[in-house]
């Protein structure tokens, strides 16, 4: 009856969220009064894992797995959580644990709940807290299913360290091939991905055109951040959709967002609200991003954004 | 080409959120309800094939009679046929147990879904049905191509993108980027008018129940004022995240 939690990696290290994950699995498995499993897939380093409460690391490594494809992970992981006998199952929300997360509830006939934000606050029924309404709105779900697959929204939990002894099972599974063959995939290279970032540089109309772009990228280069846009500025084309961050875009749920000539429409919030601190720089004070920011500057964007960028540089000099 | 798109009636993007009966259920008073913005750009890229390579696509809504006038929407935009199972969607695993239960008795080459929608935001219908019919299945779709039966499809992920390809029939999540937004269509007149004359099925729901149940919402707690910080005096931001706020 362990709970089981997929961890994610890329390149064969375990990725950021897959701490919290583990940090989560390992709350809730005591709550279950359980155990708690991690996966990996093709992972080399896992030993990470143990300082986060992760007694147990189930290991699959298999050349079939190098490339992610929705079917035969989530074909592993139902393998898995058999093996494990595991009721509850413990999912990221990057794009591709969303992927294969309803392929998996079909699979072991298990209740999916995304978009969790916490532990449940009662175990008969089972209920748990999640965002609706695109960060709008909360919700308590009850479930009623004996397995149930937890999809945990990113930055929702943290990380608590709690370090452990972890037993290592290293499994040989059959893998099951899909019948989607993926034929190439770009990264953007040297690039922080918003899903990995802990802060995000968006930019919206008030930058006036995408020749001026080099503002955002500085300063987010001197904070390692991601960059992002607004929808209007990835309609005209000015920055590719893959920047789009809003109610039709990519959620953001960043530590720090720094919204930079964007007005802040009810869309563009509701994508970026699950983000902890949000800055806004804007030279009309009554945009409506000056509501639902927690720090703000009523200036224009090129005369803030260079000298801001300049400043931090200092800081990070001083604070490295 | 035989195309299903599943059509979400939700609330439109620029709504207040509002709750009732002690916080149960959603308040749809003064609510305008719309096309899932997902969907819509997948009903649009259907339009597409239907036009330059010959298809006939038929709309499928599980819910209430109030989401008929968005199943017209979608008949004036130029679907052929709708379909209503008639019954509240209790969450994404009754929906997609319903459409899944319906396709079986009526085969599709494609069904278009969106990538999830924007009120509950379950994403799961699309992948769902996939796994109860067995069938392909991609969501986060940003281009989609058929050819000879043949599907070539982009999907978006965390820092790019992906080209995959596959065999019909196949479910897909779309999402914008699927069209652009300046082509989706604002249905006309005649479209309108059409949309009238078109057939609008209603069936029974089929008999299963749902597996979550919502037991109360809550509104995100007031925000405290922003803290303004004058453009004169930007170390004072940087002090202010660094030490209060501590995310630098």
């Amino acid at each position: 009856m362990s709970v089981l939690t997929y961890i994610e990696s890329s390149n064969g290290k375990i990725k950021k969220n897959g701490l919290e994950l583990a940090s989560y699995s390992y709350e809730l498995a005591k709550s279950l009064n359980t155990d708690v499993i991690a996966l990996t897939i093709n992972t080399e380093d896992v030993n990470e894992l143990s300082n986060y409460g992760i007694s147990k690391i189930v290991k699959v490594n298999n050349n079939l797995l190098n490339k992610f494809n929705a079917i035969s992970f989530a074909d592993v992981i139902s393998k898995v959580s058999n093996h494990t006998n595991s009721n509850h199952i413990v999912l990221s929300s990057s794009v591709d644990s969303k992927y294969l997360a309803p392929l998996l509830a079909a699979e072991i006939n298990a209740a999916y709940v995304n978009n969790v934000i916490g532990l449940p606050s009662n175990l008969a029924p089972f209920t748990i807290k999640r965002t609706a309404f695109t960060n709008k709105a909360f919700s308590d779900s009850t479930v009623n299913s004996e397995k149930i697959i937890i999809g945990l929204s990113n930055n929702s939990f943290g990380l608590t360290e709690n370090s452990v002894e972890s037993v290592i099972e290293e499994l040989n599974l059959e893998i099951q091939k899909p019948n989607l063959t993926v034929k190439s995939s770009e990264k953007v290279s040297g690039q922080i991905s918003i899903a990995d970032a802990d802060i995000v540089v968006s930019a919206g109309r008030g930058l006036k055109g995408p020749e001026n772009w080099n503002l955002i990228e500085d300063l987010a280069s001197t904070l390692g951040a991601a960059t992002a846009c607004s929808k209007p500025v990835s309609d005209m084309g000015w920055r590719p959709h893959s920047e789009h961050v809003g109610q039709t875009g990519k959620p953001v749920a960043t530590n720090l967002y720094i919204a930079i000539g964007i007005s802040g429409a009810i869309q563009h919030l509701a994508g970026i609200n699950s983000s902890k601190i949000k800055v806004v720089i804007n030279n009309d004070p009554e945009a409506p991003f000056f509501k639902a920011a927690d720090y703000g500057v009523i200036g224009d964007a090129f005369d803030v954004v260079p000298r801001l960028n300049e400043k931090l540089k200092q800081f990070k000099a001083q604070n490295s | 080409m035989k195309i299903l798109v599943c059509i979400s009636h939700v609330p439109d993007t620029t709504s207040k959120i509002n709750f009732t009966d002690d916080d149960t259920k959603f308040d749809s008073q003064g609510v305008q309800f719309v096309i899932n913005p997902n969907d819509e750009f997948g009903l649009t890229r259907a339009m597409w094939f239907k036009e330059k390579q010959g298809a006939s696509i038929d709309v499928i809504n599980v819910g209430n009679s109030s989401s008929e006038p968005t199943l017209r929407k979608a008949l004036a935009i130029g679907a052929d046929k709708a379909i209503r199972i008639d019954s509240e969607p209790m969450d994404g695993f009754f929906v997609a147990k319903q459409i899944a239960e319906y396709v079986k008795t009526s085969s599709y080459d494609l069904i278009i879904a969106g990538r999830e929608s924007i009120d509950y935001n379950g994403a799961m219908v699309p992948g769902l049905v996939a796994g109860f019919l067995k069938i392909n299945y991609v969501t986060n779709c940003t281009k989609l191509e058929i050819d000879n039966g043949k599907a070539e499809i982009d999907r978006e992920i965390d820092g790019g993108k992906e080209t995959l390809s596959c065999d019909l029939p196949l479910i897909i999540g779309g999402q914008k980027g699927l069209v652009e937004e300046s082509d989706l269509r604002i249905p006309n007149m005649r479209g309108i008018m059409q949309a009238r004359q078109k057939p609008l099925e209603v069936l029974e729901a089929f008999d299963f129940t749902s597996n979550t149940n919502t037991v109360k919402f809550y509104k995100p707690e007031p925000k405290q004022a922003v803290k303004l910080v004058s453009a004169d005096n930007l170390d004072e931001l940087i002090n202010l995240l660094h030490n209060e706020a501590k995310v630098l």
